[in-house]
């Protein structure tokens, strides 16, 4: 069977569908609903029932950047070149070259978000796909096999970037991909890290980049342009500069963004870093989150406590959590996982592009040592000033996951902060028991409050 | 009689308790059944016994713990049962240490630190082969009473290993050696080496600080108490009313 009979929604488009429905009509849509979005939000009264403050008024230009990508996305096939790839994957090469970038965890989380998650999941287990398979692989290969999801339709790729600085499970995920789609993947393998990186790992990743850009540039049909590639990287640079800036915003008191808002913000560092639009939407959320620490307005009505969440978020209790937490005073203000695409900064070097990305793409907390990933949780709870650490023992993300006992163990230990082991899954509700994970958080908090 | 200033309820998966403690925090009436369907009927039935028989403060508080706290329309707070085992378990016995909650539905390990607070907790509720429920539907298996089951398991130095970690799996696992002769007793034996196992292995994760306390329906199992102490060699202790820590804390919480 070919791929266009075993995956008949994926349908090119051309250039006319292109510049039509999305360009025109696309873009012109989504202006005018951002409009709608900043009237309604003028004439917001305010909730004296809810224990939030009003959301970032930046939030409706985050929506419009993220459905603009994602509309792009169904008209992309035929008229762009088409990669997917990894959330850690060495992407700028791809930008500069003019691929369309899909991250499919991306948009599994934004289907877990929708609570779409479970039953596209169960689309890959009918087909076979054991249910002890990450979450975000489940929802996308359901959502490959069934053409199910809520972002309308995703082009299909010319190419698949798997880079292996997240997780192993990354790489036999894209060799199902690659084998349906019968595209080319691209493996980057990065030697997980015990210390800092040694010259032979930067030199071996950095082979490896210049290999997938040998590829994407024959796929592309034309070689990368230098000029253009130093320009996406200081991008990237820009992007990961101001989302850090952003998160360390919460060392206010109160924090003018919880950490729920952040997975939320995240979007166009995760899909669009090295794009201008994310620079300048970093930009106003920055403006917007300086504004709130001048007039000391927090996220949450009354911070009481602060605390830490570790982990990938539960996408489908982002809402919830948020919601509950804030109405006992407790601001999650912020996570490993949002600091993941900011932490790295520093080391981007726009001048040195394939060396700097070479050690970028090395380094993530996930190819880390698990004493890393403690030492960075104990920086941040010192330098946040917080009560306690929330640690998600996320079912599917096992590399996040690992180690989370004894981190939570020396926590206790050597800080004194409550810290509470929370098992659960980023996408899949069947791995989350209300009642037993609420009455845990309810000891939690009741525990910051005897230390209060 | 004395007046009762504060009242506990812990509404748990299995019993049901109340206490009612005088201002000076000591228990001057409680009451303890098996919990039913309607809960928040049985609680409102049982608040009124209480105040038939003792004189009840207008501003009495009600405090409510247990997995059917919510459901308690009277209570003017909620607590969760980790908070109120330690703040009841610390009153009783006077001493920092770790307590062990083996309930029906769950089993904790709770830290209580110098001032009776909760420091640290683990929370078997994932499954229920570390609760009270893995004794209670094995031995049902076994046609033996849940209060019977401890003084059983010790009447017998012969013990059968139970290999499955699962409930219903254990039962399975009866079956076979029953059919293979067992002798219950050895297989009771077997079955609390088992849950204990597990408890063990919690209290070990969260650190032992000693003295090691119990408290819940099983804390009355004295088979229970035998192997956790042999387990780890400390010294076990309990309060006077195992079961009506949770209630007692939480009437003490009220104050």
């Amino acid at each position: 069977m070919t791929m266009s009979e075993a995956l008949p929604h994926y349908v090119e488009s051309n250039r006319l569908e292109h510049f039509v429905n999305y360009e025109i009509l696309g873009k012109t849509a989504l202006r005018v609903q951002r409009w709608r979005d900043q009237w309604k939000f003028a004439r917001r009264r305010p909730r004296p029932d809810s224990p939030l403050n009003p959301p970032l008024r930046s939030v409706v230009h985050m929506k419009e950047i993220m459905s603009r990508h994602y509309l792009e996305g169904r008209y992309a096939a035929g008229v762009r070149k088409v990669a997917w790839v990894t959330s850690g994957a060495p992407t700028e090469p791809l930008q500069a070259l003019g691929y369309f970038l899909v991250y499919p965890e991306n948009h599994a989380a934004l289907c877990g978000v929708r609570r779409k998650a479970q039953s596209i999941a169960e689309e890959a287990e009918q087909a076979g796909w054991s249910r002890d398979i990450c979450s975000y692989a489940r929802t996308d290969i359901g959502a490959m096999i069934s053409g199910n999801t809520p972002a309308g339709r995703l082009p299909r790729p010319d190419m698949l970037v798997c880079c292996t600085n997240i997780c192993q499970t990354v790489l036999h995920w894209y060799r199902v991909l690659a084998d349906y789609f019968e595209c080319p993947l691209v493996l980057i393998d990065t030697p997980f890290l015990y210390q800092e990186a040694h010259e032979h790992e930067i030199a071996y990743v950095k082979r490896q980049i210049e290999d997938m850009i040998a590829v994407a540039e024959e796929i592309a049909g034309r070689s990368l342009d230098e000029k253009h590639f130093e320009d996406v990287m200081t991008n990237a640079r820009r992007g990961a500069e101001l989302w850090l800036e952003v998160l360390n915003r919460s060392q206010h008191h109160p924090a003018p963004m919880t950490a729920f808002d952040g997975f939320i913000h995240m979007g166009p560092i995760v899909d669009m870093r090295g794009e201008a639009v994310t620079v300048a939407y970093y930009e106003r959320l920055l403006a917007e989150l300086d504004e709130r620490i001048e007039r000391g307005i927090g996220a949450i009505k009354q911070e009481r406590y602060r605390v830490l969440w570790d982990n990938l978020p539960i996408w489908f209790k982002i809402g919830e959590f948020s919601n509950w937490l804030a109405e006992r005073g407790v601001n999650v203000v912020a996570s490993t996982y949002t600091f993941a695409w900011g932490e790295l900064a520093p080391m981007i070097d726009p001048t040195r592009p394939l060396d700097s990305m070479a050690r970028v793409y090395l380094h993530p907390i996930l190819n880390r040592s698990t004493g890393h990933k403690l030492d960075a949780m104990k920086r941040i709870v010192d330098e946040f000033e917080l009560d306690g650490v929330i640690l998600h023992s996320d079912r599917s993300c096992k590399p996040y996951s690992l180690g989370q006992i004894d981190q939570r163990d020396r926590l206790v230990k050597t800080l004194g902060v409550p810290a509470l082991l929370l098992e659960a899954d980023h996408n899949d509700p069947r791995d989350y028991s209300d009642e037993q994970g609420s009455n845990r958080l309810e000891a939690f908090v009741e525990m910051m409050e005897a230390r209060a | 009689m004395s007046r009762v200033a504060s009242i506990g309820i812990d509404a748990g998966s299995t019993t049901c308790k109340l206490v009612a403690v005088d201002q000076d925090g000591a228990i001057v009436g409680s009451s303890l059944e098996p919990t039913e369907p309607r809960v928040e009927l049985q609680v409102q039935r049982m608040l009124d016994e209480i105040r038939a028989e003792h004189a009840v403060a207008g501003t009495a508080p009600t405090i409510a713990t247990g997995y059917g706290r919510k459901l308690i329309k009277e209570a003017t707070r909620n607590l969760t049962e980790i908070t109120c085992h330690a703040r009841g378990v610390f009153r009783d016995l006077g001493r920092a240490g770790t307590l062990i909650d083996i309930g029906g539905q769950d089993s904790k390990v709770i830290q209580v630190g110098d001032d009776g607070r909760p420091v640290d907790f683990m929370m078997n509720d994932k499954c229920a082969a570390g609760t009270g429920r893995f004794l209670e539907y094995t031995a049902a298996r076994l046609g033996v009473p849940v209060q019977e089951l401890g003084p059983r398991a010790l009447s017998t130095a012969q013990e059968e290993p139970i290999s499955s970690t699962c409930t219903v799996f254990a039962e399975s696992e009866i079956i076979s050696l029953i059919a293979r002769g067992a002798e219950p007793d050895s297989i009771l034996r077997g079955l609390h080496r088992s849950l204990v196992g597990r408890v063990v292995s919690m209290v070990r994760s969260v650190g032992i600080v000693a003295p090691l306390m119990l408290s819940g329906g099983v804390a009355k199992n004295d088979a229970v108490r035998e192997m956790i102490a042999q387990a780890t060699a400390e010294e076990v202790i309990l309060p006077r009313e195992p079961q009506l820590m949770g209630a007692y804390g939480a009437a003490l919480l009220g104050m």
